[in-house]
């Protein structure tokens, strides 16, 4: 879905071919590695990174974290969109 | 003493071997012999000790990585070690074999560069017949296998001017990037210089089209562009700092910050043979010559971009002003910057000849 509208129940976020995430246990941190590049996302980044898993909706998502910190949904969705949107323009993540 | 962050990525020059014999190739004039290569067990134990010092990314290149049959076990054993592995080849000797070979390593990316977009041009700057043809299967080979993509193409005044259609080809290949690369003036290429360095003119069209395609493709294809540093007045940051990101080693299993670093006079450089990549990295003099700051001369020591530039490029420096620990003249704060517009005036369409790139007799 590149045509630019997001709808959390149905898009799906994906890594990017050739992007992956990994914990760094030199830096400890999680790093995104892609092509000639490689990105610390921030603590929460990190936290929605590793529940993009190619079949997780952004709602999917969501839930997990809005259980996770107890926090309301509506809040954490649009946290998620503005990370991933932005991970999207850096070409890591495809929406 | 201080601990040095540890380095991001290591750069293998598996080999200098390499079927073509591009004039602008960047791999120095002294090249490495087949006989001077490290063995596979010294790659693998050097790969260990990349991944034990916190190194994520490992770039294959050379030469043409493709020339080791030992590849696939190299790309092999860092995958398993958590490396992001990054395939830099021409892709002559990507057969189905060698595809199929590769594809059981788990390989992250492979970037393919090719001479030109049209294959009479491109196989004379290549000097292999029929490569631009097995460089099309290669990247068709790439694509079916679900791998990422990048075509690269590098950029000269004798292919300049079919930029567009590169840029075209990259997007009919089905590239995820497309990396358009201005020459880069080391080894073989400043050798070359004044038959390759592009006029004003040329570079800016060539900007602008790279604008526009990039405008055309957004969200599809990333495209990256690399500029020639002759035309600029800031100098890239050469290496992202010395010392600073990368470790380059050479066939050889020499250890160097840059992979032109060896045209400095007067420093030595350690071998991976008989010293740990964790020694080069924390203690190795080289790689402590132009860490950091500390060396700089004014300009640069009071400059406010010394820590995104790092002074630009020692080997640059070296090479056009015969002093590798001045302020790189790319820069137009250096006293020196005057001696770019001499060099540009240099270059010329005129008939010069091209002297390709060989590994013995060159
Ligand atoms: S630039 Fe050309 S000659 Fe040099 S290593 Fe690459 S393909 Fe070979
Ligand atoms: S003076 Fe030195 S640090 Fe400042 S911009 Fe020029 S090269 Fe960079």
């Amino acid at each position: 879905m590149t045509d630019g509208t997001i709808d959390p129940t149905v898009t799906v976020p994906r890594f990017r071919r050739g992007v992956k995430l990994r914990f760094d246990q030199t830096r400890g941190n999680f790093v995104l590695l892609a092509p000639e590049r490689a990105f610390v996302p921030d603590a929460i980044a990190a936290e929605i990174l590793q529940l993009v898993d190619g079949q997780r909706t952004l709602t999917g998502i969501a839930a997990l974290l809005a259980e996770k910190f107890s926090a309301p949904l509506e809040v954490i969705t649009s946290d998620i969109i503005a990370v991933l949107t932005e991970l999207a323009g850096r070409g890591a993540i495809d929406l | 003493m201080s601990v040095i962050p540890a380095p991001m990525g290591l750069i293998a020059e598996l080999t200098h071997r390499c079927p073509l014999q591009c004039a602008y190739c960047s791999n120095p004039l002294e090249m490495v012999a087949p006989r001077e290569e490290l063995t596979t067990a010294q790659w693998l134990r050097v790969i260990d000790e990349a991944a034990d010092i916190g190194i994520l990314q490992l770039h294959l290149t050379g030469g043409e990585p493709m020339a080791r049959p030992d590849l696939p076990k190299i790309v092999a054993h860092a995958a398993a070690r958590g490396l992001y592995t990054n395939l830099i080849t021409s892709g002559v000797l990507l057969t189905d074999a060698a595809m199929a070979d590769l594809l059981t390593t788990g390989i992250d990316h492979i970037q393919l560069s090719f001479q030109g977009a049209e294959a009479s041009a491109a196989d004379s700057m290549g000097g292999y017949k029929g490569g631009h043809a097995r460089k099309l299967d290669a990247a068709r080979r790439i694509r079916e296998a679900g791998l990422t993509l990048t075509t690269n193409f590098v950029i000269h005044r004798r292919n300049i001017a079919d930029l567009p259609a590169m840029l075209a080809m990259g997007e009919n290949l089905g590239s995820d990037r497309i990396e358009i690369a201005h020459t880069q003036y080391y080894g073989w290429a400043l050798k070359n210089r004044a038959a390759l360095l592009p006029t004003r003119e040329q570079l800016e069209r060539a900007t602008t089209q790279v604008e526009a395609a990039r405008e055309r493709l957004m969200g599809r294809v990333v495209i990256d562009y690399v500029v020639p540093d002759y035309y600029a007045e800031r100098p890239k940051a050469c290496m992202g700092g010395w010392g600073r990101l990368f470790i380059h080693l050479l066939p050889s299993g020499k250890a160097l910050p840059c992979h032109a670093a060896e045209t400095i006079p007067g420093i030595s450089f350690a071998s991976v043979r008989d010293t740990s990549l964790a020694e080069v990295w924390q203690n190795d003099p080289a790689f402590n010559r132009f860490r950091a700051t500390g060396w700089m001369p004014e300009p640069c020591k009071s400059c406010d971009r010394r820590e995104i530039d790092w002074g630009g490029c020692r080997c640059q420096a070296l090479a056009l002003l015969g002093d590798a620990s001045a302020t790189d003249p790319v820069c137009d704060r250096s006293p020196d910057h005057p001696i770019m517009a001499e060099l540009v005036a240099q270059s010329s369409d005129s008939a010069l000849a091209l002297v390709p790139r060989r590994l013995r007799g060159g």
